[in-house]
């Protein structure tokens, strides 16, 4: 495996037209690695969640490229888009978005079933993951008997459950209480990230950059900062 | 493809409330559009009863009839003029009227009197009790037994009656395939004894019950009594022709597919849009579901399958209340008309189709428009 994970260079992206036309995203370019944790923080409105869709292939750009393992992921069609983001991509959502219907196991093995996986290998299967997470004692429960920390336990669970080469989290603590968010973070820097993956999160909680291999802020769409690779 | 309807399913049935609200409307509105037309489907077939009983291939007729039991009397001749026609194996005259009877106790009942032709008793009902040749006895009548039996005081063989001051002896019980529908009892009798018992106008045959040689001779006898300006009509076009009566100049029709309409309405509107909350509730987690890697297909099969089932097993209890409904009715009143055809099932599982197509489309549109990016943005 090659050991650069997303090759990002160029990026625009603007929404609005003419008046209404708001810079999101100025020319970022950004590398990162498989093995590394990076943080992309800075104020809110500065884009980094436009920056996180672009590179999960979420938003399409106005401009520029990404490539992630090498495939320029937006010259796929919208189902090899589809593909790609369930083969390499697990997604933690700020609010988890987990399904209050559905038991914890179920939940977490949604990647599963949606790769086409039988229904009952694909629960066996997220259980382990959610042992993984230390949960497997809550397999059966819905999701609303679960804490705020252990929901997004569960979330990690469904995202590692696809085995993503590219973990993307979007405000991991921002429903967490301090203890809780640093626990979950050092949870995914010790258990989850490994040489075979890359971990990008979005935040603005200065109290879990500890765990971060590398910190890149975003200002006005633009990439930068002391440990960042501005343009 | 399994899974993912399996988690659809999942994701319906565990939304207990809401899924029961959609349940409760989509079999309200098919209980009711089954019960409107089913009923609708009873009262025709109950008001073609004496062509399902008689069993004549054609019937000759006044062209002003709309319904058997308002029978216009045609002339002698007509009869004649029928037996002698291409394609006529033979001819029979009938007669069908009304007439009261006395009963023991001093009241009076309406019946419906059937005469037979005295030679071939052709359209004879089936005898439960009693022999058919007794019909020639002096002042014999065959009674029906069927839910209206007891109106006449549960007559034996041997009871008396009076038919317009006339003296009638039951000396036979019979049984038919369909009651008729105005609840009252049925008497056959010859035709002679009919028209000297009841008073009747200058033409007394009611109609000409004809058979064909073969089944290609029917136009040709048509056309021949058309050419004397009477009606021939097969037992099925005559049937037709009630229904067509009781649908379109009755107001019947109308009545029935207003109900059937408002059915539809609260069933759509209640389903409907039940359905459009449940898909907004998880409007955001399906939106989550495309932004992991589900795509739109696999999105709009979930959907679909979820309206399909709701509709489906809605359909199926909308069903089985309405059997169980018309068959408790009819173990209370026998003659209770309501019956559920093929066509009924039909029209109710048409209905329950255009209902889970609109909800599901309502529902496809929002979610299809979604985009993940707003899953991430909250």
């Amino acid at each position: 495996m090659p050991n650069i994970a997303i090759q990002a260079s160029g990026l625009v992206k603007w929404f609005g037209e003419e008046e209404a036309k708001t810079m999101a995203l100025r020319q970022v370019s950004l590398e990162a690695d498989f093995g590394e944790m990076v943080y992309i923080v800075g104020p809110s409105g500065s884009g980094k969640t436009t920056l996180l869709s672009v590179l999960s292939g979420i938003l399409r750009p106005n401009e520029g490229k990404v490539l992630v393992e090498g495939v320029d992921i937006w010259a796929l069609n919208s189902d090899q888009l589809a593909d790609f983001r369930l083969g390499k991509i697990g997604f933690v959502f700020q609010d988890y978005h987990l399904f209050p219907r559905l038991t914890t196991a179920e939940n977490a093995a949604i990647p599963l079933i949606l790769k086409r996986k039988d229904w009952n290998e694909a629960i066996g299967e997220a259980t382990k993951y959610l042992d993984v997470v230390g949960l497997k004692n809550r397999a059966e429960l819905p999701p609303v008997k679960l804490s705020g920390g252990e929901q997004q336990r569960v979330a990690i669970a469904r995202a590692l459950s696809g085995q993503p080469d590219i973990l993307i989290m979007d405000e991991p603590t921002a429903s967490l209480d301090g203890d809780t968010g640093q626990s979950i973070l050092s949870f995914v820097h010790k258990n989850v990230l490994n040489k075979d993956r890359c971990i990008i999160v979005v935040t603005h909680d200065d109290r879990i950059y500890e765990f971060a291999t590398r910190i890149l802020k975003m200002q006005d769409g633009k990439l930068g900062g002391p440990e960042g690779k501005a343009e | 493809m399994r899974g993912i309807l399996k988690l659809a399913h999942k994701l319906l049935v565990n939304d207990t409330a809401k899924f029961t609200a959609m349940l409760v409307g989509i079999t309200f509105a098919v209980f009711l559009m089954m019960f409107v037309t089913s009923m609708f489907s009873g009262v025709l077939k109950h008001a073609s009863s004496t062509v399902i009983n008689i069993g004549a291939s054609v019937w000759v007729m006044d062209p002003a009839v709309n319904t058997v039991s308002n029978s216009v009397g045609m002339p002698g001749y007509v009869l004649d003029a029928v037996r002698s026609m291409q394609g006529v194996k033979y001819a029979v005259p009938l007669y069908s009227g009304g007439a009261l009877v006395k009963l023991a106790d001093g009241t009076y009942q309406s019946v419906t009197v059937i005469g037979l032709d005295d030679t071939s008793l052709f359209g004879r009902p089936e005898l439960i009790e009693g022999k058919i040749e007794d019909i020639y006895a002096e002042s014999g009548f065959i009674v029906v037994r069927d839910a209206e039996f007891a109106k006449l005081q549960n007559p034996y063989i041997g009871s008396e009656l009076e038919l317009n001051d006339h003296r009638g002896v039951i000396v036979g019980i019979a049984k038919v395939p369909t009651s008729g529908l105005y609840g009252i009892p049925t008497l056959y009798t010859t035709y002679e004894r009919a028209i000297q018992y009841i008073p009747n106008p200058r033409y007394t045959t009611s109609y000409v019950l004809v058979e064909p040689k073969s089944a290609s001779d029917i136009p040709q006898i048509e056309r021949q009594v058309a050419a004397l300006g009477y009606r021939a009509r097969t037992k099925e076009e005559f049937m037709q022709r009630t229904a067509d009566f009781f649908i379109y100049q009755t107001g019947g029709g109308t009545n029935m597919l207003i109900m059937t309409l408002i059915s539809f309405i609260v069933g759509l509107s209640l389903s409907g849009q039940t359905f459009y909350t449940f898909i907004l509730e998880n409007l955001e987690r399906f939106g989550a579901l495309k932004a992991i890697g589900t795509k739109s297909r696999d999105l709009v099969g979930m959907i679909l399958f979820q309206a399909t089932f709701t509709a489906l097993t809605g359909y199926g209890l909308g069903i089985g209340l309405c059997a169980f409904l018309v068959w408790l009715a009819k173990r209370r009143l026998p003659s209770y008309a309501a019956m559920i055809t093929f066509s009924n099932l039909a029209i109710a599982l048409g209905m329950v189709v255009v209902i889970a197509a609109v909800s599901s489309y309502v529902g496809v549109r929002r979610v299809l428009r979604i985009e993940p990016f707003d899953i991430f943005r909250g």
